[in-house]
């Protein structure tokens, strides 16, 4: 199968996906108990004032015409208005995905970078303490809550050493880097116990394979081995990890966002749920979930460019 | 945790005694915590919400170990207290969904057909959905509070439970002793729940541990956010996000509630990666 072919049938099962969620969200939202207009208005508006709100909405028609309103709104982009935020919701969820690809792409560099070592010391030394201390630590990480971890590594970085912001995101690119230091670092801590963890399995798995036995025997080092041989077969299993994880990922951004006052969709979700803003709400349980099969896309076509054999399966 | 189906009574002592060093070690931490959230009362003399507007903010010393907050309570009482309500929320989230999880996922795995179908159709759609943005959106429609985040996650939870349970029925259905007890004229029931049920349990006992992690820190979590547990109720996650304003002048009211938060998870681990090996370990005794 070539890759355009592959990308197509992946887009397509999309499709049923994301009508799956659109419509999970929007019975959710239709289902409060409550007028979600009066609740907005907070009880001060007059039953014209009300009744103008709702047919400006169109939540005034019936449950049917909404969704579909929604849903072909939904494909050109259109994703409502905002009442509390006066703007439409594609503006205010669409400058708000840059800043949290960028966490995620940073924060995926840090873990991989905490955890592979590791995972290779963890793995050549199977069953030794090292090991048994490596993952006794796996564990302690991951039962670190992320915004305890975000309080101690803000309290420690942040205040103590005085070496990164800890709040706000800048205005260029090295800015935004700068800023995204100490949020990324803090979702990595979060994300690479149990990239480490599967990882160690990975090496473990791949180091008894006859092709690395062939190495040995053909008197290659250990170290020429690793880093040639297994590593290379390793990555496979991390990029499917990640993407695996992307859900977890998120989970995890959402709170460090929230922490850091950062401009990205996981404080925006907090804040549109403090304030019920149901029209954000909505657009992003919808971009969450395009966010993650579309990660899970790349990761797909990574293993492929990595591997030729996943390619022709 | 202890009721390993095919254990003769009688035999607890040899089995603890078989258990790989760290479900011991796990196993004793977890007991200590839940000793520890008893016996609260006995253990400190304060009570969780009692004031001492005279000894706002002082730092950890003998008389208040963990230092006292700025209403004067006392931190270490309210990380005891909070025991009392991070622990059974724990057990309730997670055993509870675990239960229909595994029930649901073995009999599509068993079953196949239109119930796999429309099973792993709902999977696929709760798979694309960053589990906290799920709750998130299930608390915010229903509103704050912990019986609106029981309710998220009964809801949420029970997935992952039946996508294990499913795969490892794929593979136990074919297996001759199903093939022997279908041949002896079994329904279907007596199948499923007390012949594979057992066989097809393991990996979500494992997986049940980190769970139950998941679940301690996502109240906390959502208590932090402000979508949880209200601010007097000492809830690790809400005494965390009470002590963020003092963060410069009082370091020891938020970081240390989420201390007992790492030691039960680090507790909780421990067992999976010890009940992982000896189960592991009983299957290939079996096999």
């Amino acid at each position: 199968m070539n890759v355009v072919s592959f990308i197509a049938s992946r887009l397509l099962q999309m499709v049923p996906v994301l009508i799956g969620v659109s419509i999970v969200v929007f019975l959710a939202i239709h289902m409060v108990p409550g007028d979600p207009v009066e609740l907005m208005m907070h009880g001060r508006a007059t039953p014209e004032g009300l009744a103008a709100a709702r047919a400006e909405l169109g939540l005034d028609q019936p449950l049917l015409v909404q969704y579909w309103n929604f849903i072909s709104g939904a494909v050109v982009g259109d994703l409502g208005t905002s009442i509390v935020q006066k703007a439409p919701v594609s503006e205010v969820v669409g400058e708000r995905i840059l800043p949290t690809v960028l966490l995620l792409v940073m924060s995926s560099i840090f873990a991989i970078a905490l955890a592979l070592p590791l995972a290779i010391v963890s793995a050549r030394r199977a069953d030794q303490p090292i090991d048994h201390a490596i993952r006794l630590g796996g564990m302690i990480g991951f039962a670190m809550p992320p915004f305890w971890i975000g309080i101690v590594v803000m309290l420690t970085f942040g205040i103590w050493l005085d070496w990164f912001p800890i709040s706000g995101y800048g205005r260029t690119f090295w800015a935004h880097v700068y800023h995204l230091v100490l949020p990324s670092f803090t979702v990595a801590l979060f994300l690479a116990p149990i990239l480490l963890q599967s990882l160690r399995a990975a090496i473990l798995d791949v180091m008894t394979a006859d092709y690395i036995e062939v190495a040995r025997a053909k008197g290659l080092s250990e170290r020429r081995i690793l880093v040639k041989h297994a590593l290379r077969n390793a990555l496979i299993p991390v990029t499917t990890i990640l993407a695996v994880n992307i859900g977890w990922l998120l989970s995890g951004a959402v709170v460090v966002e929230y922490l850091f006052s950062f401009p990205g969709l996981g404080s925006l979700l907090v804040r549109a749920a403090g304030q019920r803003d149901y029209a954000v709400i909505q657009g992003l349980s919808v971009t969450f979930a395009v966010l993650v099969l579309v990660v899970n896309l790349i990761a797909d076509l990574a293993c492929m460019a990595i591997d030729k054999r996943v390619a022709r399966a | 945790m202890t009721a390993i189906p095919t254990q003769p009574r009688g035999r607890l002592l040899t089995e603890i005694t078989r258990w790989p060093g760290s479900l011991k070690i796990g196993t004793v931490l977890f007991v200590l915590i839940c000793l520890a959230g008893i016996f609260a009362p006995w253990l400190t003399p304060y009570g969780p919400n009692e004031q001492d507007l005279k000894n706002t903010l002082v730092a950890p010393s003998l008389a208040h170990p963990f230092g006292t907050d700025n209403f004067g309570r006392d931190v270490f009482a309210r990380v005891l207290y909070g025991i009392r309500i991070n622990l059974p929320f724990g057990i309730i989230t997670t055993y509870v969904p675990m239960i229909y999880g595994v029930v649901l996922g073995a009999l599509a795995g068993y079953w196949g057909g239109w119930f796999d179908a429309i099973l792993m159709r709902i999977l696929d759609v709760t798979v694309a959905f960053p589990f906290l943005v799920l709750i998130i959106v299930i608390v915010a429609i229903l509103g704050p509070g912990i019986h609106n985040i029981y309710i998220a996650i009964f809801l949420t939870a029970w997935t992952m439970y039946a996508r294990l349970a499913r795969a490892e029925m794929l593979v136990e259905r074919n297996k001759d002793y199903i093939l022997a007890a279908r041949t002896l004229g079994y329904g279907t029931g007596r199948i499923v729940f007390r012949h594979a049920l057992p066989n097809v349990s393991n990996s979500s006992i494992i997986f049940s541990t980190s769970d139950f992690v998941l679940n301690i820190m996502l109240l906390s979590g959502l208590s932090f956010l402000g979508l949880g547990v209200a601010p007097p109720t000492p809830e690790w996650g809400a005494m965390i996000a009470e002590g963020r304003d003092f963060l410069f002048d009082a370091w020891w009211i938020c970081t240390l509630p989420g201390l007992a938060l790492v030691v039960t998870g680090t507790a909780l681990c421990l067992i999976g990666d010890g009940l992982a090996q000896r189960l592991g370990e009983r299957r290939h005794a079996l096999v």
